[in-house]
């Protein structure tokens, strides 16, 4: 039989055969390794999507001819990501990426389903043999913002956009609190939750709501920047989520946190083409520079500048744990004791507010 | 102006037929251009979008997958679209099925057996049922508008859900996360195919749609309900009751919507997360009227826009087009399809200008 090495008519000529035997299609030495990314929002969303789709162009570009990848957008997560995955491993892709934790429980069963495929799934807790998880600490950067906040908020009230109650989104409001109060040991943090992680619509009515209720800055665990352009238009502050929104609005964005995940991309694409691929749970931050902070707005003053930059640069140096108790939570019970920092494994199933925060 | 559409006496029969055909033939032209003047490789992206799914039997359990729900539903949004009752909430009768089978699962404190399933299943039915007997109380006896009440109670389920998933039903060994536990195996609709996406709903879809075209063309109840939609008077007239049509037509299909939520629920998903509404109920409408109101058309419906949707994802992944312009294509088959149909029913004519100084008499008269 002949090998037809264009897809289209390679599938067309096994039709009527079932999926798994293109799983066995030998790949020559010389092809380059095929990666799929699979989206949650659209790579123009400005925020976390965004930050993945230049990932992957960097990737690419620093890979060259060795990668061959392609994306899936606005993929919704539940059964659609579960076809999106099989369709990409039936298309030859050896290594995937899932890039929204909604799209754990069809990593899962793309997983099993294809073993010799190398899956890769953002934020999640579920892993296989061919199931990696990846994720950044994005409290890092909410230990910068919160310090920023804490020293530019006159009110005293800071706002916080969040999406679902999960450990990641609950850590981040935290952080930001922990370090608000360290300047201004009244900070307090009104959190109101949109049950999205994208809607610029309803980002920006809950960022006006916010506002209207005495916050003066406004953070975002929201992937659009439509929160930034609602505080802009009113003259308040507020902070970039997953890439940095200074472009839409540069008079409110005081810095944002962004995700760098090419560094990662690349390495478990090297990992891949030369057979050392492991699966894993990887959790890099500040340090490794999968989360990055962008460059400060031009209304934030040195000394503020000055004290961010002592918060960024002790996670780096790991001098700072910033949930380092005492630390009691909003309904008053000690979670940690004077001096004594949140470990990993109490970070991924935290389900408990910090004094100070309203949600 | 000067043209004016106007009913044909009799419609073409083999243009009745070839519309459908004319109208994705159109579409993919359409698409090449757009397609091409995007930059794109537009005879690729074509075939991948519309042939490639068809031909492909590796895709074929995917295109089952996507038009199950989506044909149950609209089964029975059709029958009581033909008898004019317009149910428009059959998203959250499908939200309501499956928390309602959801519900049985949760609750027998693991202790099912065999039965799990059917009574799941069953309690889905019920569900949406009961969720459309409220739209259908407030016509029957007060006359509300079915149209307002469905549609509006779709979002009140939709906050239930978010409610159960956040609260009760939050999974323990979930790290907080707003989903239920994972269905077991006797909670779970069984796949046919080991290996495959394959569930049982997928020819249980294919069942309704002949079970209920033969119940609305060979018995007396679907000669009812047809007669209440096309000749309201008539059917007084015949002794139907217009309260029993209103009961009929929404129970069966907030049942079926129901039973469609659940076996998505119980199926595909595999448990209920906050992104279960993924607006089947409502996409449901537009393949009702694809498949002309009739259940075999509506399979043929459903089949339609899943290949969109299929294909769409294999175009952006082989030529790389962005998801908007495979949702403007989607937009442009539905257009064409309805405008190809209207002008299968309606003929253009060109009306001669109407002669201007018609008001000059009407001011003498009033002088006079």
């Amino acid at each position: 039989m002949t090998i037809a090495f264009d897809r289209r008519r390679f599938l067309a000529a096994t039709a009527g055969a079932a999926s798994l035997p293109l799983l066995g299609r030998a790949l020559q030495a010389a092809d380059p390794l095929k990666v799929g990314f699979i989206y949650v929002g659209p790579i123009g969303d400005f925020g976390w999507t965004h930050a993945h789709e230049m990932a992957r162009q960097k990737m690419q570009s620093e890979l060259g001819d060795a990668v061959k990848t392609s994306y899936v957008e606005n993929v919704p997560e539940g059964p659609d990501a579960e076809r999106v995955l099989r369709q990409l491993a039936q298309g030859g892709n050896k290594l995937i990426f899932a890039t929204s934790f909604g799209f754990m429980n069809a990593a899962v069963k793309a997983a099993k389903q294809f073993p010799k495929v190398k899956f890769e799934h953002a934020t999640g807790y579920k892993r296989g043999p061919n199931l990696a998880t990846y994720n950044a600490r994005f409290y890092h950067g909410r230990a910068v913002c919160g310090t920023i906040a804490g020293m530019m908020s006159k009110s005293g009230v800071g706002g916080y956009l969040a999406s679902f109650p999960i450990p990641e989104v609950v850590m981040g409001i935290n952080t930001f609190t922990l370090a608000a109060q360290k300047v201004n040991p009244k900070f307090k943090v009104r959190v109101l939750w949109l049950s999205t992680w994208y809607d610029p619509a309803k980002e920006a009515d809950g960022a006006k709501a916010l506002l209207d209720q005495g916050c003066d800055i406004i953070s975002q665990h929201t992937d659009s920047p439509a929160a930034l352009q609602a505080c802009q238009e009113r003259g308040a502050f507020g902070f970039g989520q997953a890439s940095d929104m200074s472009s839409v609005a540069p008079k409110a964005q005081l810095t944002a946190i962004m995700d760098n995940w090419a560094p990662y991309y690349t390495m478990r694409a090297k990992e891949a083409i030369a057979g050392t691929w492991k699966t894993g749970n990887t959790w890099w931050g500040l340090k490794e520079g999968l989360t990055q902070m962008a460059p400060y707005g031009a209304m934030v003053p040195d000394n503020v500048r000055k004290a961010a930059d002592a918060t960024k640069n002790a996670i780096i140096a790991g001098t700072l744990n910033p949930i380092t108790g005492p630390v009691k939570d909003n309904k008053g019970v000690e979670r940690l004791k004077p001096g004594v920092g949140i470990t990993d494994a109490e970070l991924e199933k935290m389900d408990w507010y910090v004094e100070g925060v309203q949600s | 102006m000067p043209f004016k559409l106007e009913p044909r006496r009799e419609p073409n029969r083999t243009m009745l037929y070839a519309s459908p055909v004319i109208a994705v033939a159109l579409t993919a032209l359409a698409g090449l251009l757009f397609f091409a003047a995007l930059g794109y490789n537009g005879t690729l992206a074509i075939y991948d979008i519309l042939i490639l799914p068809v031909i492909d039997a590796t895709h074929w359990i995917d295109l089952g997958v996507k038009a199950a729900p989506l044909v149950t539903i609209a089964i029975g949004l059709a029958i009581g679209f033909r008898a004019n009752v317009w149910n428009i909430g059959a998203e959250g009768q499908y939200v309501m099925g499956a928390i309602a089978g959801t519900g049985v699962a949760l609750h027998a404190g693991g202790t099912e057996g065999a039965w799990a399933l059917p009574v799941m299943c069953l309690a889905g039915a019920l569900g949406g049922a009961l969720w459309a007997a409220i739209p259908a109380l407030l016509r029957a006896r007060l006359k509300v508008s079915e149209i307002l009440t469905s549609l509006m109670l779709s979002y009140v389920a939709i906050q239930v859900l978010y409610f159960l998933v956040r609260g009760p039903w939050r999974d323990p060994e979930g790290f907080n996360f707003p989903q239920t536990r994972s269905f077991t195996d006797v909670e779970s609709m069984p796949i046919l195919i080991d290996g495959t996406r394959l569930h049982l709903g997928i020819p249980i879809a294919v069942l309704i749609a002949m079970a209920v075209w033969v119940v609305m063309s060979r018995t007396l109840v679907g000669f009812e309900l047809r007669v209440s939609g096309l000749a309201p008077n008539a059917a007084r007239y015949a002794g139907f009751r217009e309260q029993r049509t209103v009961w009929l037509a929404l129970l069966v299909s907030g049942g079926l919507a129901g039973l469609a939520g659940i076996f998505e629920a119980a199926g595909p998903f595999g448990q209920i997360t906050p992104n279960f509404p993924t607006g089947y109920g409502f996409t449901a409408i537009v393949v009702a009227f694809l498949g002309r109101l009739n259940p075999l058309g509506i399979l043929i419906g459903g089949v339609v826009l899943a290949v969109s949707f299929v294909g769409g994802e294999l175009a952006e992944t082989s030529v790389g087009l962005p998801s908007a312009a495979i949702g403007l294509f989607q937009a442009t088959l539905l257009f064409l399809l309805l405008g190809v149909d209207m002008l299968v029913w309606y003929r253009i004519r060109r009306i001669a200008p109407a002669i201007a100084p018609s008001a000059a008499p009407a001011v003498v008269r009033s002088a006079s």
